[in-house]
C-alpha cells in the first residue's frame, strides 16, 4: 500500500502554487485525509502533488455579514470557531459528525469541497448555506462560483484542473433562520448512509442531501414544500431522488433514510420555527 | 497460594504501552529485501506470466520470482486430515501455478530494496489472464450447474459428514412442537492490530533458516517450514516476537509467508514481507460462512427431544493447511444445543469449495454458529409455548447430578455449572427490575429487546484432537525454569504470548509453585531455539495446559532448591520452605534464594559430595483424559432497534462464565470483554462480502466495519469457578467464551425487540437494511 511515484512541490506563495497547478496531472495536497489513502491504494495516481500547506489560506473571518473560511481551515478549527458558531451554526453540527478527531485535525474545508465525495457533509452544508466558493488560477485570476453551480456530480466540481479553491464565503445567519444537520451512519464517523443539511427561514428553505445522490445539489421541490410548511409533500418530494445503489445499501434505503432525516430535522427546527 | 487468582496487571504492560514493544516490523536485518506480491485480480482465472523484464529492470529490484523459481526450493502442500477423510482440497503452492482460484491469491513476487519499489515492479509484471467462471455464492455452490472452484473438479463438495445419535425420527414423531429456522452467517475475520508479517533469513553456510514471524505457534510452523523448504527441523528457528493479536488467523500456513521464506532460501538474503491492511483483509483467513437449516423437537412439557440440522459451510478455495477448515463446521455442529438435555441428534455438514480466500480457525471456532442456531430455536420454542425464555432454558439445562454427560453426538461434558451461572446472571441483571425497565421503555414507544444465550465451549484440546487425525499439532506443553544467581527465575514456555496475557498467568503459577513473587519470574516464549516443542496459542489452552506445565516445573525447581538448601543448612528438606524468595524454616528465613544460587553457581565446593542441584528443570504436561475441557456460561444483551432507520444500538451486555480456576481475573475479564466485542462485531457489523462476480467488497477498514468503542455497550462480567478436577490448578479455557455467546445473545435480543412488530431476522451480521425489510419499511 505505497503510492505510485509522484513529484512533489511545496510552494510558499499562491502565485507559485497556481503556476505549478497549470501543469497537467497535478493534484493539490491539503490535509491529505482522502488523497493519501487513495494514492496509497493506487486509486489516485497524480504525476505531481502541490502541497499547499504553507499558503496562508486557513483564515476564518467575519465581516460585512459574510463569513469567510479559508480553504486550508482544518475541520477542527472550523468546529471550534466562535465566529462559525455565530454566523454558520449549521457547520459545527455537521463537523461534529465528520470522521474522528484525528482526521478533523488534518482535513480541510477546501479539500472536502474540491473532492466532492457524495457522502461528505460539507458540500451539503455549502448548498444549504448558499455559499459562494472562490477559486483562482494563474491564467484567469479569481472567480466566484455559487455553491449550487459548483458541485457537478460524483467527485466532480466546477473547478478547472489549474484552479485552486481559496475560500468559501457564507452569508451570516439571518434572524429567523434555523438550521439542522442530521446524518445516519452505522458507526460514528463513518461515511453517512444518508445525511441532510436543512436551513429553514421565514417562508423559505434550503435543503441538500449527502450520501444519497451521486452529486450533491439543492432539492428544489422539497424546499418549496418546506417553505409552504408542507412536510408530507417535502418528504414525498425526496422520493424522486436519484439515489446511489449498492448491494449493501440499495437506492430505496438511502431515499427512505433521507425521508426519515427530513422528518426528524423538521421536528427539530420546523416546529420551533413555526412557533417563532 | 498467594498469587494465583490475583488480578495482577501484566508484566509486559508498561513496555507495550510505552511503545517499547518489539513487533515484527520493529526489527530489520542487514541487507534485507522487501517483498511485494502480484495477486490475482480475478476470483478464478488461468494465467501465464509472459514478461518480467520490465519489472526486473526497475532500479532497486533484485528479483522477480514465480512458481517456477520457487519450485526449486519449496514443496507444494495439501491439506489432509483423518478427521475429514476423503476431503477434496487441491494442492497449494507458495505462488500459484497456471491458475488462480481466489481473488488475492499470490502468483508472483518482487524482491526489492524498498516495499514501494517492489509494489511499482509488481505492476509491471506481464500476465495473460484467461478468466474462468467463478463460484462464490455459498447457496449456489452445490448446484449441479455451478462452475467448479477448481478446473477438473466435478463438484464443489469438498467433504460431508453426518453426526448423529439417538432416534431422530422418533424424536420428531413424538414432538408436540417443532420449531425451525434458516440462519445465514456471513464471513468475517479476526482483524489483528498488527497484520501478518515475516522476516526470513537463510544461512547457506550453516544450512539454517531463521524466521521471525507474527504467529501464534512457532513450533507448528517450524515443522512445516522444515518439510516444505527441505531444511532439517532443528536448523529452522522460528521466533515470534511481540505479537499484536492472533485470534486464530495467525495459526495457518499462508502462501505469501512461505514464499518469503523460500525467497530468502533461494536468494541467500533476508526477506521481509509485512501485509498491509488491504492485503490483510484480502488474504488473511476468513471464517464462519454458513447456511444452517435447523429444527428442534419439543415435547408437551417443554423438553427438548432432539435437533435436526443441515449446515453448508464455505471453505473458500482450499481447506486451510494444516488444520483443515472443516474443523469449524464440526465444531459448530458439536456446540449446537450442548448445554441441553436431548436424546436425538442428526447433523449433516457439507463443506464446500468456493473461489474465495480460504476460511480457517478463528476465535471460538464454530461455536458462535452452533450456539446462535440453538439459542434461536430455543427462543422460538419458548415463544411458541408462551413462556419465559429463561424458564425454557432452565428446564432443559443438563443438571450437575447428570454429569459427566455424554450427549447423542458423543460430546462429553463434565463439571459444568449451568444452574449456578444462570442464577448468577439473574442476580446480575436484577431481572425483575430490568424487565420493568424494558416494559417502561417499550411503553414510551422504544423498540427494546432482551436476549439470552447459554453456552458450552470445548476448550484446551488435548492430544486426541489433532493427534488421532494425523495432523502434526502439539497439544502438549513444557515449561523450563532456571534459578539465576540473583535468585530470580527465568522461565521459558512453549505456550506463546500473542497479547492475551498468558505469560502473566504462568508467572503467577510459577511464583506460587516455587515460592517467589511474580515479578521475580521472567517469562520467555515464542522462540523455537529457547523453548521446547509445544502447542503455542490455540483453543484457549494457555492456562489449562501451560499452567500445569508451569506448576510442575515450579514444584520440581522447589524440590531441587530445598534439597540443596537442606544439604547446606544440615537439616531435613521437609523442614524447609520457600517463601517470598527465601529458604525458611519454622523460625523464619534461613537464607535467600540468591545466596543459595550463588553458592551453587560460584562456590560449588561448599556443597557436600554427591549433591548436584539441578537449578534448571523442565516439566512437560500432557493431559491423559478428556479430549477437551468443557466450559459453560450465559450471556445477556439489551438492545434498542430504531424502526425508522434499522440501526441497532447495544445498550448493555452481561457475561457470566465458568472457566474453572481463574489464574488472573483481570486477564480473564479482558479476554471476555474483548471476546464479547468481537462477537458483537460479528452480529452487527463485520462482513467479508463479495459481489456475484467474485469481487471482494470489504477490502478496507472503511468497508469492513469493526466494532468501535463508541458503539459498544457496558459489559458486565462475572464468574462461577468450578475447577477442573483432573488437573492440579483446575483451570479451563477462558479466551474465546465471549465470542462464542455474544452473537446469539445479540440475535435473540434483536428478535425480541422485533417481535413486538411481528418481525424477525435470521442473518448475521444484522444490517439496518435487513431490519427495515423485516419491518416492511423497505421492499
Amino acid at each position: 500500500m505505497k503510492p505510485a511515484r509522484f513529484d512533489y512541490a511545496r510552494p510558499a506563495t499562491l502565485a507559485e502554487a497556481l503556476a505549478l497547478l497549470a501543469k497537467p496531472d497535478t493534484a493539490v495536497l491539503a490535509g491529505g485525509q482522502s488523497l493519501m489513502p487513495m494514492m496509497n491504494l493506487r486509486v489516485a495516481r497524480p504525476a505531481r502533488l502541490v502541497d499547499i500547506n504553507r499558503l496562508p489560506l486557513g483564515e476564518i473571518a467575519l465581516g460585512n455579514g459574510v463569513l469567510r473560511i479559508g480553504a486550508l481551515a482544518r475541520h477542527a478549527a472550523v468546529l471550534a470557531s466562535p465566529l462559525v458558531a455565530q454566523a454558520a451554526p449549521l457547520l459545527p453540527q455537521a463537523l461534529a459528525q465528520v470522521a474522528h478527531a484525528a482526521i478533523r485535525n488534518r482535513g480541510t474545508l477546501g479539500g472536502s469541497l474540491s473532492l466532492a465525495d457524495p457522502a461528505a457533509e460539507l458540500p451539503a452544508c455549502m448548498l444549504a448555506l448558499d455559499a459562494t466558493l472562490v477559486a483562482a488560477s494563474a491564467a484567469r485570476g479569481e472567480r466566484r462560483i455559487a455553491a449550487s453551480a459548483f458541485f457537478h456530480g460524483l467527485y466532480s466540481t466546477a473547478l478547472e484542473p489549474d484552479e485552486l479553491l481559496l475560500r468559501a464565503e457564507l452569508p451570516a445567519a439571518a434572524p429567523g433562520w434555523r438550521y439542522a444537520f442530521l446524518e445516519l451512519a452505522r458507526r460514528h464517523g463513518d461515511f453517512a448512509m444518508a445525511g441532510l443539511a436543512l436551513a429553514l427561514g421565514p417562508g423559505a428553505a434550503r435543503l441538500a442531501l449527502c450520501g444519497v445522490e451521486a452529486g450533491q445539489r439543492r432539492q428544489p421541490a422539497a424546499e418549496a414544500a418546506l417553505a409552504a410548511g408542507d412536510l408530507p409533500a417535502a418528504i414525498a418530494a425526496l422520493g424522486t431522488a436519484e439515489a446511489m445503489d449498492s448491494p449493501d445499501l440499495p437506492a430505496a434505503q438511502r431515499v427512505h433514510l433521507a425521508q426519515v432525516l427530513l422528518r426528524r430535522a423538521f421536528q427539530q427546527i420546523g416546529a420551533a420555527h413555526a412557533a417563532a | 497460594m498467594t498469587h494465583i487468582g490475583q488480578p495482577l496487571p501484566r508484566a509486559a504492560t508498561a513496555r507495550l504501552v510505552a511503545g517499547r514493544g518489539s513487533y515484527l516490523d520493529d526489527v530489520s536485518a542487514r541487507g534485507e529485501l522487501h517483498a511485494a506480491f502480484l495477486r490475482s485480480p480475478y476470483p478464478h482465472a488461468g494465467f501465464r506470466i509472459t514478461g518480467t523484464a520490465a519489472a526486473s529492470a526497475l532500479p532497486g529490484v533484485v528479483a522477480v520470482l514465480t512458481e517456477a523459481e520457487l519450485a526449486a526450493v519449496c514443496q507444494p502442500w495439501q491439506t489432509k486430515t483423518g478427521s475429514a477423510s476423503g476431503m477434496v482440497s487441491p494442492t497449494q503452492r507458495a505462488l500459484a501455478k497456471d491458475a488462480a482460484c481466489y481473488q488475492g491469491e499470490p502468483i508472483a513476487m518482487v524482491l526489492a530494496l524498498s516495499r514501494a519499489v517492489a509494489e511499482d515492479a509488481a505492476e509491471l509484471i506481464e500476465v495473460e489472464w484467461q478468466e474462468l467462471p467463478a463460484i462464490t455464492n455459498l447457496a449456489l455452490a452445490l448446484h449441479v450447474d455451478a462452475p467448479p472452484a477448481h478446473q477438473g473438479l466435478t463438484s464443489n463438495l469438498a467433504w460431508s459428514t453426518e453426526m448423529k445419535g439417538g432416534d431422530i425420527e422418533a424424536a420428531f414423531a413424538a414432538a408436540t412442537l417443532v420449531v425451525e429456522d434458516r440462519l445465514v452467517f456471513t464471513r468475517s475475520t479476526g482483524v489483528t492490530l498488527e497484520p501478518r508479517g515475516v522476516l526470513a533469513q537463510y544461512n547457506p553456510a550453516s544450512q539454517a533458516l531463521e524466521v521471525r514471524i507474527s504467529h501464534q505457534m512457532p513450533h507448528q510452523l517450524q515443522r512445516h517450514l522444515a518439510d516444505l523448504l527441505g531444511v532439517s527441523l532443528a536448523r529452522v528457528r522460528v521466533i515470534c516476537p511481540d505479537v499484536g493479536g492472533g485470534f486464530g488467523l495467525k495459526m495457518h500456513v499462508y502462501p505469501d509467508e512461505i514464499a518469503a521464506c523460500a525467497a530468502a532460501r533461494l536468494l541467500g538474503r533476508p526477506v521481509r514481507f509485512v501485509a498491509d491492511r488491504a492485503e490483510a483483509l484480502l488474504s488473511d483467513i476468513h471464517a464462519r460462512e454458513h447456511i444452517v437449516e435447523a429444527r428442534m423437537a419439543v415435547d408437551a412439557e417443554g423438553r427438548i427431544l432432539g435437533f435436526d440440522v443441515q449446515d453448508v459451510q464455505g471453505l473458500g478455495a482450499y481447506s486451510i493447511f494444516p488444520r483443515s477448515s472443516t474443523t469449524e463446521g464440526v465444531s459448530a455442529l458439536r456446540s449446537l444445543g450442548a448445554p441441553y438435555r436431548f436424546s436425538a441428534y442428526r447433523g449433516r455438514l457439507r463443506s464446500v469449495l468456493q473461489n474465495k480466500v480460504p476460511t480457517g480457525q478463528y476465535r471460538s471456532v464454530g461455536h458462535p454458529v452452533g450456539i446462535a442456531v440453538a439459542e434461536r430455536l430455543v427462543d422460538l420454542a419458548a415463544a411458541a409455548r408462551g413462556e419465559d425464555p429463561l424458564e425454557f432454558r432452565r428446564r432443559n439445562l443438563v443438571a450437575q447430578a447428570e454429569m459427566p454427560w455424554v450427549n447423542p453426538l458423543g460430546a462429553r461434558m463434565a463439571e459444568l455449572s449451568h444452574q449456578q451461572c444462570l442464577a448468577k446472571l439473574e442476580a446480575l441483571l436484577d431481572l425483575p427490575t430490568l424487565r420493568n425497565e424494558v416494559a417502561t421503555m417499550r411503553a414510551a414507544g422504544r423498540c427494546i429487546g432482551l436476549g439470552f444465550a447459554s453456552i458450552v465451549e470445548f476448550t484446551a484440546t488435548g492430544p486426541e484432537g489433532y493427534g488421532r487425525a494425523g495432523v502434526l499439532v502439539a497439544a502438549v506443553d513444557t515449561v523450563v525454569l532456571s534459578l539465576e544467581p540473583s535468585g530470580e527465575v527465568t522461565a521459558r514456555a512453549s505456550i506463546s504470548e500473542i497479547g492475551q496475557g498468558t505469560t502473566q498467568g504462568l508467572a503467577q503459577v510459577v511464583a506460587d509453585a516455587f515460592g517467589v513473587a511474580p515479578d521475580q519470574v521472567l517469562m520467555g516464549s515464542g522462540d523455537t531455539a529457547t523453548t521446547p516443542h509445544g502447542g503455542g496459542a490455540w483453543a484457549s489452552r494457555g492456562a489449562a495446559i501451560g499452567g500445569e506445565a508451569a506448576w510442575g516445573a515450579g514444584r520440581k525447581l522447589r524440590a531441587e532448591v530445598l534439597a540443596a538448601a537442606a544439604a547446606l543448612l544440615q537439616c531435613a528438606a521437609e523442614a524447609l520452605d520457600i517463601q517470598d524468595g527465601h529458604i525458611t524454616d519454622a523460625n523464619g528465613p534461613r537464607m535467600s534464594l540468591a545466596e543459595l544460587a550463588e553458592t551453587v553457581t560460584f562456590r560449588g565446593y561448599e556443597l557436600p559430595t554427591g549433591v548436584q542441584p539441578q537449578l534448571t528443570v523442565a516439566h512437560h504436561y500432557r493431559r491423559e483424559q478428556d479430549t477437551a475441557l468443557t466450559t459453560n456460561g450465559f450471556q445477556a444483551s439489551l438492545v434498542e432497534v430504531d424502526p425508522d432507520t434499522g440501526i441497532i444500538t447495544p445498550l448493555r451486555h452481561w457475561a457470566v462464565g465458568d472457566c474453572g480456576r481463574l489464574l488472573n481475573p483481570l486477564l480473564v475479564e479482558g479476554q471476555v470483554r474483548g471476546g464479547v466485542v468481537q462477537g458483537i462485531g460479528e452480529a452487527l457489523f463485520e462482513a467479508c462480502r463479495y459481489d456475484e462476480s467474485g469481487q471482494f467488497l470489504s477490502g478496507t477498514l472503511a468497508d469492513y466495519l469493526l466494532p468501535m468503542a463508541g458503539e459498544m455497550p457496558d459489559i458486565t462480567v462475572a464468574h462461577v469457578e468450578t475447577p477442573y478436577s483432573g488437573s492440579v490448578l483446575g483451570a479451563k479455557g477462558a479466551g474465546e467464551a465471549g465470542t462464542a455467546g455474544a452473537p446469539a445473545a445479540i440475535l435473540n435480543a434483536v428478535n425480541d425487540a422485533l417481535a413486538q412488530h411481528g418481525a424477525s431476522v435470521s442473518e448475521l451480521p444484522i444490517t439496518p437494511g435487513a431490519i427495515l425489510r423485516a419491518l416492511g419499511r423497505l421492499a
